[in-house]
């Protein structure tokens, strides 16, 4: 075989991968979107769910799933953020900062499951606040802060160190060119981390069945349990409880999830323009 | 003799256990214009950076006085950010924040608190009216300061030191890679200067330092070869190397 010719067959794998997995997105997102969305109405939106979900709507699991997120985020941002800050503006590259790195780098591969176990023994049981909000949000917050921190660290370095030594030399405090400088010009890269962990905490069930728990009810205390989306469709499907319902909370769920990468693959774009 | 602002007594500078300024000696007096000069690697900026606290490095070893406004900089207890608001330093490529002239302008007031809007205003404008920009931005400072061509940036980056009314502003080229009109207005905006203010302009354009400093000191290697009156060293210098850089023999 002539190189020529094995550079041909190599291009047309690797083509036919790339188009197979977008197929393989597409044909997903049709299946759910065409058995799904014509159950997804107004009322299926707002009502909330009867007969453990075989009639009624999703209301309770929507406000679920954004009331987890938030405390999740309020939890791991300033954590993620801070952490992101101290590694790149405050630390000598050393021993230190490869330690907190590989540390961030497991915590990132430990499997969700394994964390929703680790939430569930700790804040469910160990602390008593039995499966809640805040069980789950804390539980959340751990699963996307390597993300956070990730995404933040490489958006504070891509700051030019001239801002830095700009500040420094009109008499400005290292925190102070952090605040009006670093932070504030990394800031479309660390939304884009943002956006990008909640569309990871959106999806996840096996953290959340263990930490938030199955209620149907509407959280309002930090210490309800409630329901996510991804958990109401796992019970839905698995438990064979509606198929119809299981599908159209799938479609809500896949369009969110559509809407947040679009919206930060956007960001993404807008903050590589405004770095040139 | 008035007393110097700047007194360096037998500085050594030495980074990574590489000698980078060795025994420096030299005076800067109130209201002049002390050029430093030399070739590439000869350590004018890192002098620079010594003045006003600013280098870094690793396994960093000093030796030596340094007094700049009566304080000795190169002690432990010396508190950089009051120094630096007194010493402000302008890089050799200009850096201006990405965000409106006239922010860049009080970026330094701002962040020692100051808010009232007319104090503000009135350290822009004398900034800019330093830096000889005044009359190219005057009317359109709230436009974003990265649209402004290489030489208004530079002058407006002397303008944001000038804005916090420093005793000294330390010059880093501040005119390598501007055009000849260009220069000719930041050495014109140097001589008006220092009439209120001290300046130390360090230049490898050795026609500049001439033009415009009082006098004037050359670094060779770290070393400092020779200090004294610009016209006396330019006509008849006492070292032979410093002959040679200035007739361009080498360097
Ligand atoms: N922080 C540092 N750590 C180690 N070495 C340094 C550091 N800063 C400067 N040096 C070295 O010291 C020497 C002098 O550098 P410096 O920038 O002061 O020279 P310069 O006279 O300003 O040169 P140029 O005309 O090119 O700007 C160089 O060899 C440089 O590599
Ligand atoms: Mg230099």
């Amino acid at each position: 075989m002539t190189p020529k010719r094995a550079e041909h067959i190599a291009l047309g794998l690797m083509v036919s991968g790339a188009f197979l997995a977008l197929a393989i997105l597409l044909f997903i997102i049709a299946v759910i979107m065409i058995k799904g969305l014509p159950h997804v109405t107004l009322r299926f939106l707002l009502d909330n769910p009867m007969d453990m979900g075989r009639a009624g709507g999703i209301f309770s699991t929507i406000v679920s799933t954004i009331y987890l997120l938030v405390v999740s985020l309020i939890i791991a941002i300033p954590l993620g953020v801070g952490t992101a800050i101290y590694l790149t503006e405050y630390t000598v590259e050393g021993k230190v900062t490869k330690i907190i790195r590989f540390g961030t780098e497991c915590l990132a591969g430990v499997p969700s499951i394994i964390l929703g176990l680790f939430g569930f023994i700790l804040f469910v049981v160990k602390m008593g606040f039995s499966w809640c909000v805040l069980s789950g949000g804390i539980s959340l917050a751990i699963m996307i802060l390597p993300v956070i921190i990730r995404t933040s660290e490489e958006a504070i370095k891509a700051v030019p160190q001239s801002y830095r030594d700009v500040n420094e030399v009109l008499g400005g405090s290292k925190w102070q060119g952090v605040i009006r400088l670093v932070l504030p010009n990394a800031a479309p890269g660390i939304l884009t981390g943002i956006i990008l962990s909640v569309g990871r905490g959106i999806g996840e069930t096996a953290v959340v069945i263990f930490t938030l728990g199955t209620s149907l009810r509407t959280p309002f205390s930090i210490f309800d349990s409630g329901r996510s989306m991804a958990v109401h469709f796992y019970i839905l499907a698995q438990e064979g409880i509606s198929m119809k319902n299981a599908y159209a909370t799938a479609a809500v769920l896949v369009f969110s999830i559509l809407i947040i990468n679009i919206f930060s693959y956007y960001m993404m774009h807008r903050f590589v323009k405004g770095r040139t | 003799m008035p007393e110097p602002l700047i007194k360096a007594r037998n500085v050594s500078l030495e980074a990574d256990g590489k000698p980078i300024l060795k025994d420096i000696s030299l005076d800067i007096f109130r209201n002049e214009i002390f050029g430093i000069m030399g070739p590439a690697g000869g350590g004018k900026t890192s002098f620079l950076r010594l003045v006003n606290h600013t280098f870094r490095g690793s396994n960093v070893k000093i030796e030596g006085r340094l007094h700049v406004l009566g304080e000795d900089v190169l002690s432990d207890e010396v508190n950089p950010t009051p120094l630096r608001r007194k010493v402000s330093m302008v890089f050799a490529t200009p850096v201006v924040l990405p965000m409106s002239i006239f922010e860049n302008l009080v970026y330094g007031l701002r962040i020692q608190g100051i808010r009232d809007k007319s104090r503000l205003r009135e350290a822009a404008e004398r900034g800019l009216k330093a830096a000889i920009l005044w009359d190219e931005v005057r009317d359109r400072l709230d436009k974003p300061a990265q649209k402004l061509s290489g030489g208004q940036q530079q002058r407006l980056c002397i303008a944001r030191a000038m804005a916090l009314s420093p005793d000294v502003l330390l010059l880093d080229e501040p005119t390598s890679g501007l055009d000849p009109i260009s220069t000719f207005r930041i050495e014109e905006a140097l001589k008006e200067l220092k009439k209120r203010h001290t300046i130390v302009l360090v230049s490898n354009n050795t026609k500049q330092i001439a033009r415009v400093s009082d006098r004037c000191a050359f670094f060779l290697m770290g070393e400092l070869i020779e200090t004294g009156k610009t016209s006396q060293m330019f006509t008849v210098p006492r070292e032979k190397k410093t002959d040679d850089y200035i007739a361009g023999r080498f360097g």
